[in-house]
């Protein structure tokens, strides 16, 4: 048994308490012949600060495309020649995604914007949407709708969304190479306000941008001294047009690395399966990963991607016997 | 939710058209590109986790919107698809 693996079984496992940088990069370095081990590890570790419910979320684009922000991995900028058209979502559809989530049996459904920062005709859509949802849909909504003001933050809470997501999307020292139109530092501020109101803050990023492991280890640490409530994990999914187009996926193994260094680094957060599972994973890579470390994920379709149907997410977690969260026990 | 790939429909329909290369479809609904030039495989590969892009009749952008379940293209000549 490699020696981190024994560090983390005392310090993480029987003590609560997440690897540091050089840990979860020790983890991240692990041959393949040990990597079995390391999941299991973090399997054990899950169940037993997390238990073995999982979070069924899905999510909706509310306003698609069209973003003044240049963030390398993403199709709905508008500065690059993505084929990804900007478009509205009416209140009516928005309601009925929520109906479609709701039927999966998810708990959460959170409303996604892409832009920088929300004006006012988003925080009037949201406002009108949030209420609608709420008067018909039993469900908590979240919302992702970028860089808040203070002002926007108490209206947020006061419409009653329970969870902000706000990806730092990778680790401080990464970050100029994938974004130069905003900082990670007013990313991180946003959270902090967020974080102060009593909101949930879901905060997670994009493996397979670029960045080195040891960045990869930088991340996860900088994810755990922000200590998110739920902690979303990509893998990029490269996108036509983008400047990240052409990047190959990653590879399924250092993924599934990832996913025990995370959960590890961070053993009470909500670890949630986000994009680019499918690509990078398929169906075996899945099923390691929720035994793995993971205990949350998105069902159904992305923003502008498609997902595996929400029933085979499901019958995977029965076959695993992982009971799917009910809402009463989020309340 | 996986992207129909599988052949064309007629125009305006709601139940998915043509995907890349599909018959009747002039260009790729992924890469906007002719059909009947290069070789779009890995666009219809791709087509099984994203919905289309490109108008297949006109080539025009589409407006696209992703749901939980399914999505909905429009074609500003050739109407709405939905899967
Ligand atoms: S801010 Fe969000 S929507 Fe805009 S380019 Fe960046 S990731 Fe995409
Ligand atoms: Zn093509
Ligand atoms: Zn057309």
């Amino acid at each position: 048994m490699p020696e981190i693996l024994d560090q983390a079984r005392t310090q993480v496992l029987e003590n609560g308490v997440g690897l540091d940088e050089a840990g979860v990069l020790a983890v991240l370095n692990l041959p393949d012949e040990h990597l079995p081990a390391a999941l299991q590890l973090a399997h054990e570790v899950r169940m037993r600060w997390c238990g073995p419910e999982v979070e069924v979320e899905g999510i909706v684009s509310l306003k698609t495309g069209g973003c003044p922000e240049d963030c390398h991995f993403c199709s709905q900028s508008g500065l690059f020649t993505s084929p990804v058209r900007a478009v509205w979502l009416d209140i009516p559809s928005l309601v009925e995604a929520a109906k479609q989530t709701a039927k999966t049996g998810a708990t959460e459904f959170c409303i996604v914007a892409a832009v920088r920062g929300p004006d006012d005709r988003l925080m009037r859509q949201l406002r009108e949407g949030v209420a609608a949802i709420q008067a018909e849909v039993d469900i908590q909504v979240a919302a992702s709708v970028g860089m808040l003001t203070q002002e926007q933050v108490d209206e947020l809470v006061e419409m009653g969304v329970h969870r902000y997501n706000h990806n730092l999307e990778t680790c401080r020292s990464y970050f100029p190479n994938v974004v130069t139109t905003h900082s990670w530092e007013e990313r991180w501020e946003t959270l902090r306000m967020v974080r102060e109101s009593g909101m949930e803050v879901c905060c997670g990023g994009i493996l397979g941008l670029g960045e080195s492991v040891e960045q990869r280890a930088e991340f996860a640490a900088q994810l755990a001294e922000l200590d998110p409530h739920e902690v979303p994990l990509n893998f990029l999914n490269p996108r036509p047009g983008t400047p990240l187009g052409d990047r190959s996926v990653v590879e399924g193994k250092d993924a599934l690395r990832a996913i025990a260094a995370f959960r590890l680094a961070m053993p009470r957060t909500i670890l949630r399966y986000a994009g680019g599972r499918e690509l990078t994973l398929g169906d075996l890579g899945t099923r390691s990963g929720l035994l793995g470390g993971i205990n949350a994920v998105i069902v159904g379709n992305y923003l502008t991607t498609l997902g595996r149907p929400a029933t085979t997410d499901l019958e995977l977690l029965q076959d695993l016997k992982m009971p799917v969260k009910a809402l009463s026990a989020t309340l | 939710m996986s992207g129909d790939t599988t052949g064309p429909a007629p125009l305006g329909t709601s139940t998915g058209f043509g995907g890349p290369a599909g018959a009747g479809a002039s260009w790729c609904d992924r890469c906007g590109t002719p059909t009947g030039e290069g070789d779009h495989t890995a666009c219809r590969a791709a087509r099984q986790l994203e919905p289309p892009r490109y108008c297949g009749h006109c080539r025009r952008r589409m407006k696209v919107q992703v749901l939980p379940v399914g999505w909905a293209a429009v074609c500003v000549e050739h109407g709405e698809t939905r899967a």
